[in-house]
């Protein structure tokens, strides 16, 4: 039994199928506890699930199978007072352009029981000065600002953001990020999906990997990086003789080897160390650099090491 | 969360009239439609009636071949205003019948005594009323009396020109036209842009935002309906004969009516193209068939039947039995029971095979 109280979400075994010849299992036994106050990603590449299992959580698809808890309720026994409760973005919702946006956010308010004063809910998302364009107008950030307004309109426990800052350019991405800090100091909980691990790494508490339907790791992205081994990448790319896997697996703190079209990808502990070696073993090899890199290791790096791909890549490129 | 500061208890909101004001603003913030759905019934309206309007009095254009009696013969005629008369040569006067520009050509007999001679074409209804009416005012102009005393009554029945039959149709075709875009084609446009999804994803009543649209529907309708009936008042004397609370009341009923069946059109589709489909696949009979610019008395009796159960028929049927033929509204029962079930079915079905996603 899920321990109500302390979760917001609780979901066992979660299962949708899509029907189709052949059919489509988008969700396959997803399990998730999303503790209150937190925020939470789902992050995972385009097609991994996480839109359904979103849409699923809000009452919006109906699951195949499995368990779904929301507040300590369920759907289809207490949805209205659930619905009351959460606020939910969608991934891509066209708001009427010939509204203004106060106009917008007004009609939202009026569905729920109690919330903020329009004026208020768009001061907190910085749009306060724009309260009598027509939607239409917008940018893409003011839009998704917008978007995040109606969310709140209903002063939310529970805030759904389905890829929030998706299609934003940087710098409506920063403000955007920085607005949902805001929404959530207020002691809301945020379940969030996204495909930018730096969206995930900067938002989230905890973060839940997914891929194919299934969550391959969970924990804090701290953790998640900590489980590579090393929490330093090396990148370098030879030209000349060949250099075998086994070699560079020898040299000090090296935790894992990871080749990819002739780059080559070390987790290490301490970067500093391997360095000297590693510049040392190939001059021996008469092996060139053609390029080499350190970074910290992100959650792009634990999905890779999990899934064997990256996020952002095709599928059926790789393999 | 923050209850106690966020929430102001001097305003209340009400959703249904949010839903309303929403729909009210995004339709009069679009001039394309305003134009399709007020300035283009008038156009109709304006068009028809000149093409069909009741010839005002037959003009009676008479060639007089030049010679010296000519001036005599065109003073003789010159008392009715509808005689257009006017000399010519004579090779010009053969032009003109045989162009048929001209509907009689008189010529003076060439002798002392008095004398006429007419020529036409007596296939040319025209031409037949011309010589009549010409021989008639020339002999008149001669002496002739009448011999006996007669009296002449021009019949009028009320209602009974074109522009009488045609604007309840235009009426009953833009209620259907309202019916089927105002709500089916608005409700596919928010289906597809998300925005149904996004509302069902609020506490919002679904009840609400079904009344909301429908009441939207009545509102547009009203201003709809004032510029078509005050505007061939205006301009073409057409005026209601029967009770025009019944007129109001058969309005009603058929933008309801049609309101649900543009809901069923649109309660499942998922594009602009299927639901553009539907539409026309449900208007285009019943423009047709529904006697909107012609009496659909006009097709086959075979097909009667069931021409006369569409719900077009029905309430061109009885919105011409009122205004133009004053009958009472109770004696329309027929057509509104149509009209009735074809709404009750409709959002009965609609209800069901709705779809918010």
């Amino acid at each position: 039994m899920a321990t109500a109280d302390q979760l917001a979400i609780y979901c066992s075994q979660l299962v949708k199928q899509y029907d189709g010849r052949p059919p489509v299992e988008a969700v396959r036994g997803l399990d998730l506890e999303v503790h209150r106050g937190e925020c939470f990603g789902l992050l995972g590449p385009n097609g991994a699930g996480k839109t359904t299992t979103i849409e699923i959580l809000e009452g919006l698809l109906q699951p195949t199978s499995g368990r779904v808890e929301v507040l300590g309720r369920t759907w289809g026994q207490h949805d209205q007072e659930i619905r009351q409760r959460i606020g939910i973005s969608l991934q891509e919702t066209r708001l009427s352009e010939k509204l203004t946006v106060l106009e917008t956010l007004t009609l939202f308010r009026s569905f729920y029981r109690s919330g903020p004063d329009p004026m208020k809910a768009l001061e907190s998302v910085s749009l306060e000065e724009k309260g009598h364009a027509r939607v239409g107008k917008l940018s893409g950030g003011q839009k998704q600002r917008l978007a995040v307004a109606c969310a709140v309109a209903g002063d939310p426990e529970l805030l759904f953001l389905d890829e929030p800052t998706t299609g934003l350019d940087p710098g409506s991405r920063r403000q955007l990020w920085e607005i949902i800090r805001n929404v959530r100091a207020d002691g809301r909980t945020i379940l969030l999906t996204t495909h930018y691990m730096d969206e995930a790494e900067r938002l989230c508490d905890r973060v839940a990997i997914v891929d194919h339907g299934r969550v391959i790791a969970l924990g804090t992205p701290r953790e998640l990086i900590a489980s590579l081994g090393g929490e330093h990448i090396i990148e370098f790319a030879i030209a000349g003789s060949h250099c075998p896997d086994a070699e560079l697996e020898q040299l000090p703190t090296v935790r894992a080897v990871r080749r990819e079209n002739g780059h080559f990808s070390l987790s290490v502990d301490e970067p500093h160390v391997v360095l000297p070696a590693l510049i040392r073993r190939l001059q021996d090899l008469s092996c060139q650099f053609t390029s080499l890199t350190t970074r910290h290791a992100s959650l792009e790096d634990v999905f890779v090491k999990l899934a064997g791909r990256h996020l952002e890549e095709n599928e059926s490129l790789q393999s | 969360m923050n209850h106690n500061q966020s929430t102001r208890p001097a305003q209340t909101y009400w959703p249904l009239g949010q839903l309303i004001l929403a729909r009210l603003r995004e339709f009069y913030r679009e001039p394309e439609a305003v134009f399709w759905v007020y300035g283009f019934p008038i156009l109709l309206v304006v068009g028809l009636g000149v093409a069909f309007r009741n010839r005002p009095i037959e003009q009676i254009s008479i060639d007089v071949e030049s010679g010296p009696r000519a001036a005599e013969i065109v003073s003789a005629l010159s008392g009715q205003e509808r005689f257009r008369p006017r000399i010519v040569e004579p090779e010009e006067a053969q032009r003109q019948l045989q162009t048929g520009r001209t509907d009689l050509v008189v010529r003076a007999g060439s002798t002392v005594e008095l004398r006429y001679e007419y020529e036409y074409d007596p296939t040319r209804a025209p031409s037949l009323l011309a010589h009549a009416a010409v021989d008639d005012a020339l002999q008149r102009a001669a002496g002739r009396k009448d011999v006996v005393e007669v009296s002449t009554k021009v019949y009028e029945k009320p209602g009974g020109r074109y522009i009488d039959f045609l604007v309840p149709g235009l009426l009953g075709m833009s209620l259907m036209g309202g019916g089927l875009w105002g709500i089916g084609f608005v409700t596919v446009d928010m289906r597809i842009r998300k925005l149904l999804k996004r509302f069902l994803a609020t506490p919002m009543r679904k009840s609400d935002f079904l009344a909301g649209l429908m009441i939207s529907r009545l509102m547009f309708l009203v201003p709809e309906v004032l510029v078509l009936l005050v505007f061939s008042w205006l301009v073409f004397g057409v005026v209601v004969h029967g009770n025009p609370l019944a007129v109001v009341f058969l309005i009603l009923l058929g933008a309801v009516t049609f309101a649900g069946i543009g809901l069923l059109v649109a309660s499942r589709a998922k594009t602009i193209e299927a639901v553009s489909g539907l539409m026309n696949l449900v208007m285009l009979p019943m423009w047709i068939l529904s006697g909107i610019f012609f009496s659909s008395n006009r097709f086959p009796d075979a097909a009667q039947p069931f021409i006369s159960v569409l719900p077009l028929t029905a309430l061109n049927n009885a919105l011409r039995a009122v205004m133009q033929e004053g009958a009472p509204l109770l004696s329309q029962w027929p057509e509104i029971s149509i009209l009735s079930l074809w709404g009750a079915i409709s959002f009965w079905v609609a209800i069901r095979l709705f779809r918010w996603v």
